[in-house]
């Protein structure tokens, strides 16, 4: 079997600005990233014949192809459950390419997250028909059991008592993110730092998370261009080459509520994604020289770098102490902000960082970057990246 | 008096709600003054709070606020237009729902609910915008004081883009009854409150029309409300609902290799087989972990509250609230049994009360 790892790349990366209200159309938003991202890449959309994006993204293929300009197209597909498509989308659009099925894929995600219909609202629809999702669900939501900060709490609650990790170990998360976004002009958080102590202070969402343990909400949208590796490097950016792709669940897999496993304290599912990219790629850890790994949540950042082998379990904790995953700390997580800092848009702006990252092009730019380590959605079935330079 | 019913009211009403509802935000006019000391010194003075962070420069000054502060509680006061509603000032997605139920005979009006979340405390100078959502529309319900529909919003005051209040409110709107002084009895967490005197800008507020001495007694009819939520149920699951209704707490059991599982499923994984039953469980368990919600507001609970994963002697976990306990007792391995709490007329749900060890 030929191997995915290094045949594709990330050509080109664009986005709208991050706000709490876009004053526009999600369609809108898509178009402008798509065009953004094309612009970057030197490509024109009469080069595109693919497109990717979120099941959960409002916009339809189609219809941000008729908005762009893009003609035919002969590849179109979604990647299911929420922020954890996010690298999957890279890898659809790398499969189809890697396969001849299209030559240039555009992956992008669109949506008004805080102006439009925001996810950490109770949602009285979570339950509702007798689908699979909804039955699932249904054990959770009648109990008011329905926000994804509460999903993540009861996770966090049980790795606080597994490995005394306490509040302050989530918070250090927070405030390095915070740190990052304040250097980062795109950042909704630019120039406001917070303190460890303002962590502590903020109010309960749902305990044991502070307001300052989950991420802010935005509107916006990223787009990515998708092409062979081949033809990227005759583009007008230095190609960032997909050396590594994957998608995983792991058993007893559901949505946001996989609290019926053995064990609460990890995410299977991203260790599963983690093996795949590993030997995908041919590295390990302590091969990248940055990480974006998806911070809704502050506690699942820990719980990440142990899935992935940065530390042993329980010790991530250790890790992140004392600037660890800071800009200048022994693994430089997010330096964009992450979604904390910078903005969420659903993943898709840290794997625009990853690109960055690569080119050598961040504002945050650390210093000699071979090979970026992306994560997507934590507490459901996710994916990720490993991109290189060449 | 009878009131000839138009029969598609309802499903205007509905359909009204459902657009108002996905309108989502809208944002109203910002308060007519800044935070001001002497509307502070007014407000402060009606309500006897002689605290000096509130009108004594100095005093404030040399607290933790660095000066003065408003009282949290004065937030509607800032954007309440007054009795006569500025011109042009654009309507809130409540406004039309208010409006049709006047319109067709409910023109009563209790408020029912308050629920105020200030998020910091507003300075002089300030000038927070209004932003209402309209949440729900449920009824027809018969209630002590006539037939009504409860109207839900929420408000989010905003200084430039930053939150720093949030309220839910929740009237009753009902024809009046005729010939009988209205009386009953109201769920006991809900504050009562009237409404204010004309409607506030921002939240809507319907005006007061009587006396918040009664509320509701649960007869729903016709359409379901959206809260309590129901699980969706299916052949797969129904058997521990009905249980539930029955005071029974029901695992289903492989009848072929005998292997418990929650949440159940339509197919054992262990040995592949379909025959099902269930077996009834003990009724204890223990705090495997558990969260204490406090934001955002879930309709129909009462915050902070708490959810529990509960793992049971009979080796499956399930989820479930802990009740009659304070939050801050709770902890992991803490030993529960269960009790059933019915929700409405139609559903039991399972809950967990703390045990002797």
């Amino acid at each position: 079997m030929s191997s995915l790892s290094g045949r594709t790349a990330v050509a080109g990366i664009g986005a709208t600005e991050f706000s709490k209200k876009s004053g526009r159309s999600e369609l809108r938003l898509a178009a402008e990233a798509v065009h953004a991202a094309l612009d970057d890449a030197g490509l024109s959309p009469a080069d595109v014949d693919g497109m990717v994006t979120y099941t959960q993204d409002a916009n339809q293929e189609i219809a941000v192809a008729r908005e762009v300009g893009i003609g035919d197209l002969s590849f179109f597909s979604r990647v299911h459950y929420g922020g954890g498509a996010a690298c999957g989308t890279v890898l659809h659009a790398a499969m189809a390419v890697a396969t001849g099925v299209a030559g240039t894929v555009v992956c992008y995600r669109a949506f008004n997250e805080r102006s439009g219909r925001r996810f950490g609202q109770p949602d009285a629809r979570l339950g509702g028909e007798p689908s699979s999702q909804g039955l699932e669900m249904s054990w959770h939501v009648p109990y008011g059991l329905m926000t994804p900060a509460a999903w993540v709490a009861m996770f966090a609650r049980r790795y606080m008592h597994a490995y005394g990790a306490t509040s302050e170990d989530f918070g250090r998360v927070a405030v390095a993110m915070r740190r990052h976004a304040a250097t980062n002009p795109a950042a909704w958080f630019h120039g406001r730092p917070i303190t460890l102590e303002e962590h502590q202070a903020s109010r309960w969402i749902v305990e044991p998370l502070h307001l300052l343990d989950c991420c802010q909400e935005s509107d916006g949208a990223v787009a990515l261009v998708v092409t062979s590796a081949e033809r990227a490097r005759d583009l007008r950016r230095s190609p960032a080459v997909i050396r590594a792709a994957a998608q995983g669940s792991g058993a007893g897999q559901m949505m946001m509520t996989s609290y019926y496993r053995d064990d609460m304290t990890g995410l299977p599912e991203m260790g599963v994604v983690g093996r795949r990219l590993w030997e995908q790629a041919g590295l390990g850890p302590s091969d990248v020289q940055a990480a974006i790994l998806y911070d809704h949540f502050t506690p699942f950042v820990l719980t990440q770098l142990e899935e992935l082998g940065f530390c042993g379990r329980g010790e991530a904790r250790d890790y992140v102490a004392g600037g660890g995953i800071e800009i200048d700390g022994r693994l430089p997580v997010n330096p964009h902000g992450g979604q904390l800092g910078e903005a969420y848009i659903h993943g898709m702006n840290g794997i625009a960082e990853a690109v960055r990252q690569i080119r050598g092009t961040s504002v945050n730019q650390v210093r000699d970057v071979r090979n970026v380590l992306v994560t997507a959605g934590t507490g459901v079935p996710t994916s990720g990246l490993v991109l290189s330079a060449g | 008096m009878t009131l000839i019913t138009d029969p598609t009211l309802h499903d205007r009403l509905m359909a009204l709600a459902e657009r108002q509802a996905a309108a989502g935000e809208v944002r109203g006019p910002a308060a007519a003054d800044p935070v001001n000391v002497p509307m502070i010194r007014h407000w402060a003075d009606a309500m006897g709070d002689a605290n000096p962070l509130y009108t004594d420069a100095e005093a404030a000054a040399a607290s933790v606020h660095g000066g003065i502060v408003a009282p949290p509680a004065m937030i509607q006061v800032w954007t309440m237009p007054g009795v006569n509603r500025r011109a042009g000032q654009r309507p809130t997605p409540v406004d039309e729902v208010l409006a049709m139920l006047d319109g067709n005979g409910y023109t009563g009006v209790v408020a029912t609910n308050c629920e105020q979340t200030y998020h910091r405390y507003l300075r002089p100078g300030e000038r927070p915008v209004p932003a209402t959502r309209f949440a729900g529309l449920t009824g027809p319900k018969r209630t002590a004081l006539g037939e009504g529909y409860f109207v839900t919003w929420n408000v989010t005051w905003y200084c430039e883009e930053e939150p720093v209040a949030e309220m839910l409110f929740r009237v009753l709107k009902f024809r009046p009854r005729t010939g009988r002084a209205a009386s009953g009895t109201q769920d006991g967490r809900a504050r009562e409150q009237e409404a204010g005197a004309r409607r506030d800008s921002g939240a809507g507020e319907g005006p007061a029309g009587a006396r918040p001495d009664s509320g509701a007694e649960e007869a729903p009819a016709g359409a379901r409300p959206p809260y309590p939520l129901r699980p969706a149920v299916n052949e797969d699951t129904a058997f521990f609902w009905e249980g539930a209704a029955r005071g029974e707490l029901r695992i289903q059991k492989c009848a072929d290799c005998g292997q418990l599982r929650h949440p159940p499923g339509p197919m054992c994984p262990s040995c592949r087989s379909a025959a099902r039953t269930y077996a009834v469980a003990s009724g204890q368990g223990e705090v495997y972990s558990y969260v204490v919600h406090h934001h955002p507001p879930v309709p129909g609970r009462q915050a902070p509250f708490v959810v529990a994963v509960v793992e049971l002697p009979e080796g499956v976990r399930i989820v479930g609230n802990v009740v009659d306990c304070p939050p801050s007792e709770v902890g992991i391995g803490m030993p529960l049994r269960v009790t059933y709490r019915q929700m409405d007329d139609e559903l039991v749900l399972p809950m967990w009360i703390p045990r002797e060890s």
